[in-house]
């Protein structure tokens, strides 16, 4: 009999692990149901003393067993996937089981919790400022100096909210810690109520990730004992993208529409229920329990780059070869991300275009692949890193249709607040179709002499849509109330700038016209 | 529509705070719908206009007005899965869908690396070809 790992992350229980467990169970085996490796092309990865088989299907398994298999990856810690890796939030990734207690305590579990708790709310506070731990939703606000506003807060009731609504594609970070070591996740969670004097915590969880609230479920049973008196719910979202922004995000959990408040006033200060509330992403607080173990805000800070220190899991999606998670220190460049560590594109073709941070991100061209992983260069490119999500696209890929894309995303996800991005992101597919079109021409009705005031010419010119098109943009950016009217331009202008020739032939001319 | 089921799962969650989404997602998955009489008696139970409910109800895309008789697939249509190849795979799986099942489009089941995906009720599927998927879709 033979111990064997394969994981029950929702990833590899889509390709078949489940099967896979059952048929190395009826051959009398144990079988672990561990976490995963965030090696996702392997997956389903089955693992025997440390060595790896994978991608496997059910036709595997004899040859597995009598080590014959030549889906053999040989030992998957010495695997360059996992060696080049700095993992923090994901140490326990691939080797434990996600919702054994027995496990999170063999592995340092709850030793920042218990260490938070000795040292007292200013000192974690500190440590966690020490770190230089930044948001890792997407806006990188310092975690540290959220705490201390809603610390500083005076109320009789503060709440600690995890920002679970993982909506972008090409993410899928907070989903493995929910489901591969959602210990941590409440054990972070519970340390933010130690250091602002919140009793009550939820965890809202979009309605996409069965698995994650499952298991986040079971483990707050086992611990509730641990992390008392502070208390965790469980919430889950219903569909809604925009939900995952932190002002829509606790106007859902109240029970309303998940529309944008405007800020001021910060949620740190008039948050869920109008009291004080700290609402950080699951990466946030799974970097947490770490940071809180003996000297582990200065082994943190001394990962990194400039003001962002640390590691980012980072997640390679999209038509990649050796896609899945990957946490790094802050400063790799893109290219060896796509290139070296993700090997190119899945199809073998040359990669076109590589979207950073999702459906807001920018599109960015091979040319800008020595661009470095660090929230300030992103910025500087006119990018964001977001929530750390690369999707990679090969040469078939049709630019100007992802552009349409991105504004019919935000017509379709919008919450209708605020106009620019309710009615812009509808007049932005429109332009779009118009410039691929090549342009608008004149309607019957428009050309009729009976319409005395319509200009009788040709229409607007592909030059007039683009011109009409960056400044709806420029509306959009600086006049929506939160992040997905204002950054849905970055894909859409980005797409334009680099790719031109797939919204319209003449389009490169009237760009180089217009600079 | 039956009043007594409604009624017990509006007292399940009435005591937490924020009681309207989970109560709309237990309905949702009992009645397959959030229907007007519903709201109303939501409505009325936690002392919100039926307006406000209503509201709610029509802002989430989880919540339907009228109950979808038919098998519901799910298929991804985000950026990664259209990396990936999901909008050529979309003509042959409407052809299999046909008027006996529901195509829902989706943005992003988080397997992110291994599209197109799909999902069947709580179960999902990945690293879908033009076969795999319609198969799926036959088997819903």
């Amino acid at each position: 009999m033979m111990l064997i790992k394969i994981s029950d992350d929702a990833l590899a229980r889509a390709l078949g692990a489940d099967e896979l467990a059952e048929a190395f169970a009826a051959k009398g085996h144990e079988v672990h149901r561990t976490s995963s490796w965030g090696m996702q092309w392997l997956e389903p990865l089955v693992e025997i003393d440390g060595k790896g088989f994978g991608p496997a299907t059910l036709g595997d398994v004899d040859a597995i067993l009598n080590g014959s298999s030549d889906k053999a990856i040989g030992v998957i810690e010495q695997h360059p996937f996992i060696a080049g890796q700095t993992r923090f939030t994901f140490a326990r990734a691939g080797k434990t089981r996600p919702t054994s207690l027995a496990d999170y305590h063999a592995t340092g579990g709850w030793q920042g919790l218990m260490r938070a708790r000795q040292i007292g709310p200013e000192q974690i506070i500190a440590e966690v400022l020490e770190s230089g731990l930044r948001g890792r939703g997407g806006a990188g606000f310092p975690t540290g100096i959220k705490w201390k506003t809603v610390a500083g807060a005076v109320a009789d009731q503060k709440y600690i909210v995890c920002n679970a609504d993982e909506g972008d594609s090409a993410t899928f970070a907070d989903r493995m810690v929910m489901e591969g070591d959602p210990f941590q996740l409440i054990e972070g969670m519970a340390i933010a109520g130690e250091a602002v004097g919140a009793t009550r915590g939820y965890i809202y969880v979009r309605s996409e990730y069965p698995d994650a609230i499952r298991k986040l479920n079971e483990a707050l049973v086992q611990c509730a004992d641990i992390i008392a008196p502070f208390v965790c719910e469980v919430r889950m979202g219903a569909g809604a993208y925009v939900c995952g922004e932190e002002t829509s995000l606790l106007n859902s959990l109240e029970g309303k529409r998940g529309e944008v408040r405007a800020k001021p006033p910060l949620p740190a200060l008039e948050g869920l229920f109008g009291k004080p509330t700290v609402v950080n992403n699951v990466l946030s607080l799974a970097a947490v329990p770490h940071i809180l173990a003996e000297g582990g805000s200065a082994a943190y800070a001394q990962q990194g780059m400039g003001r962002s220190k640390g590691t980012m899991p980072i997640q390679l999606a999209g038509n990649i070869k050796h896609g899945g998670l990957y946490e790094v220190a802050f400063g790799v460049t893109l290219g060896e991300l796509v290139n070296v560590i993700g090997g190119g594109t899945a199809s073998g073709r040359p990669v076109k275009a590589v979207q950073v941070g999702g459906p807001l991100g920018a599109y960015l061209h091979p040319d800008q692949f020595d661009i470095v992983f660090d929230y300030e260069a992103y910025t500087a490119a006119d990018a964001l890193i977001g929530h750390g999500g690369i999707t990679v696209f090969d040469d078939t890929a049709d630019m100007g249709s992802m552009a349409r894309f991105a504004m019919e995303f935000c017509a379709a996800e919008s919450c209708g607040k605020c106009t620019p991005c309710r009615i812009g992101s509808t007049r932005g597919v429109e332009l779009i179709d118009r410039i691929r079109a090549g342009g608008r021409k004149r309607d019957v009705i428009e050309l009729a002499p009976q319409m005395q005031n319509t200009v009788k010419d040709q229409g607007r010119s592909v030059a007039e849509e683009v011109a009409l098109l960056t400044d709806l943009c420029e509306t959009m950016k600086f006049g929506s109330l939160c992040a997905l009217g204002g950054f849905t331009p970055y894909p859409v202008m980005s797409a334009l700038k680099h790719w031109p020739e797939d919204f319209a032939p003449e389009a490169r001319a009237v760009l180089e016209a217009a600079e | 529509m039956s009043n007594s089921v409604l009624a017990a799962i509006i007292a399940e969650h009435a005591g937490r705070e924020g009681p309207l989404l989970p109560i709309l997602h237990d309905v949702q998955a009992e009645f397959g719908c959030v229907s007007p009489e519903a709201e109303a008696q939501i409505a009325a139970a936690l002392n919100l206009s039926r307006a406000e409910v209503h509201g709610v109800v029509s802002f989430y895309h989880d919540y339907t007005p009228t109950a979808e008789g038919r098998p519901v697939v799910q298929v991804c249509r985000a950026e990664a899965c259209k990396a990936r190849g999901v909008e050529s795979l979309m003509p042959s799986a409407m052809a299999a869908a046909g008027d006996r099942v529901k195509l829902h489009t989706v943005y992003c089941l988080g397997l992110c690396a291994t599209g197109p995906n799909a999902r069947v009720g709580d179960r999902l599927h990945s690293r879908l070809d033009a076969p795999a998927l319609a198969k799926i879709i036959e088997n819903a």
